[in-house]
This record gives C-alpha cells, structure tokens and sequence, in this order.
C-alpha cells in the first residue's frame, strides 16, 4: 500500500503488478491521463469517460485474462480490454461467489441472510 | 507509551467507555413495551428486534448469544429484561447469563404482570430505579491496553481501500501497539482476499478456521444459486467503481492492520484474548456491528465512502471517510475525514494518528456524530428458518 500519494496525478496504480489505475477525479474520454505507478508518472490515453474511483486500463488485456489491483487477482475479462478503457462490469466478472455457475443447489444451514 | 482513557469500572474488572441502562426484549411481541420504557425514562436505550419466537437450534443459540452478548458489554452497566412470557428466548436464563458479569439484570414478564400498560409501569419504576443506581458511577482513568475495538466498511467505493482502510488499519496498530485488542469481521468481505490474511495467522490453526468460515459462506452463495455481484458488492459500490466481490475484499482488509491474526471465532462470541482476531459475520452493516458489540468491543470504527448515518445501540461507532465530496455533503454523520490521503497532502501514517486521536477521545466519553444524532440501530443475524 502506498504511504504518500504525490500530488499532480489524475490516477493511482496500487501496485506494480496492476492491470489498472484509479481515476483519482471523472476523466473525459480522449484526454491524455496521468497516473502515478511507484515512483514514476505516465500517461495512457482515456478511450471513454471514467468517473472519480473508477478504473482505466493501462494496458491492453485479452479476454478471459485475470485483471490485477493492489497487485492481486479482482476477476477476469468477458472481451478484450484496451489500455485507457473503462475497466469495470460492463467488461470484468468475478470468480469467487458465483452461485450462478454452481453446479446442483447444495442444503446448508449457515449464514442464511 | 500508554494512552490514558477515561471509563466505568464494572464488578468483574473490566471497563465501560458508556454507562448505559439496557431495555432488551427476548421477543418481537416485547418491542413496544420496551419502546415505551425509554419513552418514560430518559438515558436508556432499547433493542427492538424481529426475533427471540419460531427459532430452534443454532439460530435460537445465536439470538440468545446476541442478546447476552450485548446486556454483557461493558458499556452497559444494568439490563432490564422485558419478556412476553412464551417466547423460545429464556428469559431468566439470559438475566443469569448476565449477571455473571456482577451487573443488575432484572426480568418483568408481560403476560404475569398482566398486560402492555402494567408492563410499562413496572418497568418504568424498575428503569427509574436502576438509572439512578448508574448515575452514581464516576469515570476513571484506564489504560488503552483495556481498549477493545471492531473495524468495519459500509457504503464503501473506491477511496476505501486506498485510503479510509489503509488509515484505519495504521490506527488498528497503534492500538494493538499499546497491548489493546481489535477485531475485524465480514466474512463475506474477506472472499478473494483471505489468502492475505492466512499469511498472518499466528498458527495454520487459526488459518485453517478462516478458510472454513470462507468457504462455509460461498456454499450458502452457491445454495441461492445467485452471482453474489449486486448483493455483495452492492449497487452502491458497483457505482463507487467497485467491480468485484475479490476487488471490495482486497481494498477491506488493509482496516485492521498488519498484526499477526491470533484467532477466529464465531458471530456475538466474547473475544478470546487480546490482539488482532477475526469474527465470523456478514457484511451487513448493522448485523455485523451488533455481533461485533455483543464480543465485547467498546467502540466500532466505521468507513465509509458514498456515506451511511448508522451508529449502533451500546457502541459508539466512529465514521471514516475518504471521499472528500461526500464527507462535505454529509459531514452531520461523518466524523473523521482521512481524503487528503487521495490529495497527497498527508500520508497513511498521520491519518491513522488523526484517527487514533478521535478512537482515544470517544474512548474517553466524547460523542460521536451518531450518538448526537440517536442512531441505535441493532439487528441479529439469522442462521435458521423461522418456524
């Protein structure tokens, strides 16, 4: 976890190993970005609109490929992903919790809520 | 060095951050009478709560522990038991559960004393009686080692788990730094993430039941043959940029810190030692923070980034934010702005101190802005079917 975010950029990467940047204000799509990733400060192209605490691409991810934030596995893509895409549920499923793809309905009595 | 605190010596030792007068009704049919005798008796604070009927089993156990759990808490320094006469929630059995504490815990029965408006009059002489008893109590200096805390989000987005959390869990450790005790729940909210916490479990034991609790939890996913997406996360978080059960976990857990994990135990528990443990719970706020107080913790801190007014009935529950937009549109419930994290004017470190500040003078009998406001919300989890 980072412990002093710089100033001065529009986007923060968690983690070196990470897939996206946080957009740290609503980006306008075609504006070059700012992200800050460790030390060093680059820029990735915003294909799309991306509002405050949402996620942009910093590079291209095939379909069906595990997305890395704070350096660790947040779901897979459903399509191809373009660096300066908006990354979110439109384009990335989770894999943990998934009822929906269980097989037969199993009889458990916890956490019922 | 040890931070001072100021509380309520109760007779087993332990000590209270609040002095309250409990109204707990072992059934829903209880409620209104209860309701009533607040109203006839200012300074008290009741559960109102749907359950204590139609239960069996562990989920009646689990009522009752949370009923228990909450009249045992320090804060609270006398119970008034309000029962209906029939329910499945014993009612002289949870007044001695208590009083093993060496607190007063009195029991009037609606259907012996002979209805709603003898029920309120008798409990209202009891309230009067036992607040005065409480009001003569003084605070006291205690040590910070005594302190036990839950740490929790709630309407969480994106500036959870780069700031509020990460604040938090400085904080977390500031406290288990002094000998204190912090527990951190939400089962569901550790799916995706719990590989992170294994890794700091003090003995493969304590991991073990972490996978357990993980995995019993996905079955129940699995048996409502549901996506947990659009329940957990919620469609708040999913419009916070939130996109994953996995994302939400990984930005959670930085909230209690980096204290090895001493053990995990089950919902409305009493907490086994001191240090960092984990409690089996949902993510539902107001469920998870009535387990956390019915373990035993003094106060909850609570981070939040689209906002949420909740506070807790014997706890007082201290809202974070990192979202410095929402901390200015709702700044009536909102205690603690950690959004210059984000800014990158102040770091994680100094944040956590800020925040530690605030736990240690609302340890020491500052409100908080739920308190100011009224918020007493409880609610009890559910295991089992209703009958």
């Amino acid at each position: 976890m980072a412990h002093a975010i710089q100033p001065g950029a529009d986007a923060l990467v968690v983690d070196p190993k990470d897939d996206v940047a946080t957009a740290l204000r609503d980006l306008a799509a075609g504006e070059s970005v700012q992200y800050r990733s460790g030390e060093a400060l680059e820029h990735v192209t915003a294909l799309a609109a991306i509002p405050f605490g949402h996620k942009i691409a910093i590079r291209d991810i095939a379909s069906g490929q595990p997305v890395r934030k704070y350096g660790e596995i947040i779901g897979q893509t459903t399509e191809p992903v373009k660096a300066g895409e908006h990354v979110h549920v439109h384009n990335v499923e989770g894999i943990r919790g998934r009822g929906d793809q269980a097989g037969s309905a199993k009889e458990t009595n916890t956490h019922a809520n | 060095m040890q931070t001072e605190l100021l509380g309520y010596l109760r007779p087993d030792g332990d000590y209270g951050i609040r002095n309250h007068l409990l109204i707990i009704p072992t059934v829903i049919c209880a409620n209104q009478v209860c309701t009533r005798i607040t109203q006839l008796v200012p300074d008290t604070v009741a559960i109102p709560h749907q359950h204590g009927c139609s239960q069996i089993g562990a989920d009646k156990d689990r009522t009752f522990a949370t009923l228990s759990g909450t009249g045992r808490n320090p804060n609270v320094g006398a119970v008034l038991i309000v029962s209906l006469g029939c329910e499945v929630v014993d009612p002289y059995a949870l007044a001695e559960d208590i009083r093993r504490t060496g607190k007063r815990a009195e029991v009037i029965d609606i259907q012996e004393v002979g209805g709603s408006i003898k029920a309120i009059q008798r409990g209202g002489e009891l309230a009067r009686e036992m607040r005065a008893e409480l009001n003569l109590l003084k605070p006291e200096p205690i040590p910070a080692s005594k302190l036990r805390i839950g740490v929790k989000c709630g309407g969480s987005d994106a500036t959870s788990g780069m700031a509020s959390n990460p604040a938090l869990g400085a904080a977390s450790d500031m406290l288990i730094d002094q000998g204190g005790t912090v527990i951190i729940s939400e089962t569901t909210e550790i799916i995706g993430a719990e590989h992170v916490l294994a890794a700091r479990c003090a003995t493969p034991e304590v991991a073990d039941q972490l996978y357990a609790f993980v995995a019993r939890f996905e079955r129940e996913v699995e048996r409502m043959g549901a996506d947990m997406r659009g329940g957990n996360p919620s469609p708040g978080n999913i419009a916070g940029g939130l996109t994953t059960i996995e994302e939400k976990s990984l930005g959670c857990i930085s909230k209690c810190g980096t204290s090895p994990m001493m053990g995990a135990f089950e919902y409305a528990e009493a907490i086994p030692g001191t240090g960092l443990y984990f409690m089996d719970s949902p993510g539902n706020d107001i469920e998870c923070v009535s387990g956390m107080a019915a373990s035993g913790v003094h106060l909850v801190c609570f981070t939040t980034g689209r906002g949420t007014p909740t506070g807790a009935a014997v706890v007082p529950v201290i809202k974070i934010t990192g979202n410095k937009a929402m901390y200015q549109r709702m700044t009536d419930n909102m205690d603690v702005d950690v959004s210059d994290i984000l800014d990158g004017t102040t770091g994680v470190g100094l944040a956590g101190e800020r925040i530690w500040q605030e736990i240690a003078a609302v340890a020491s009998g500052k409100l908080t802005k739920a308190e100011i406001l009224g918020h007493q919300e409880f609610s009890i989890n559910r295991i089992g079917p209703s009958l």
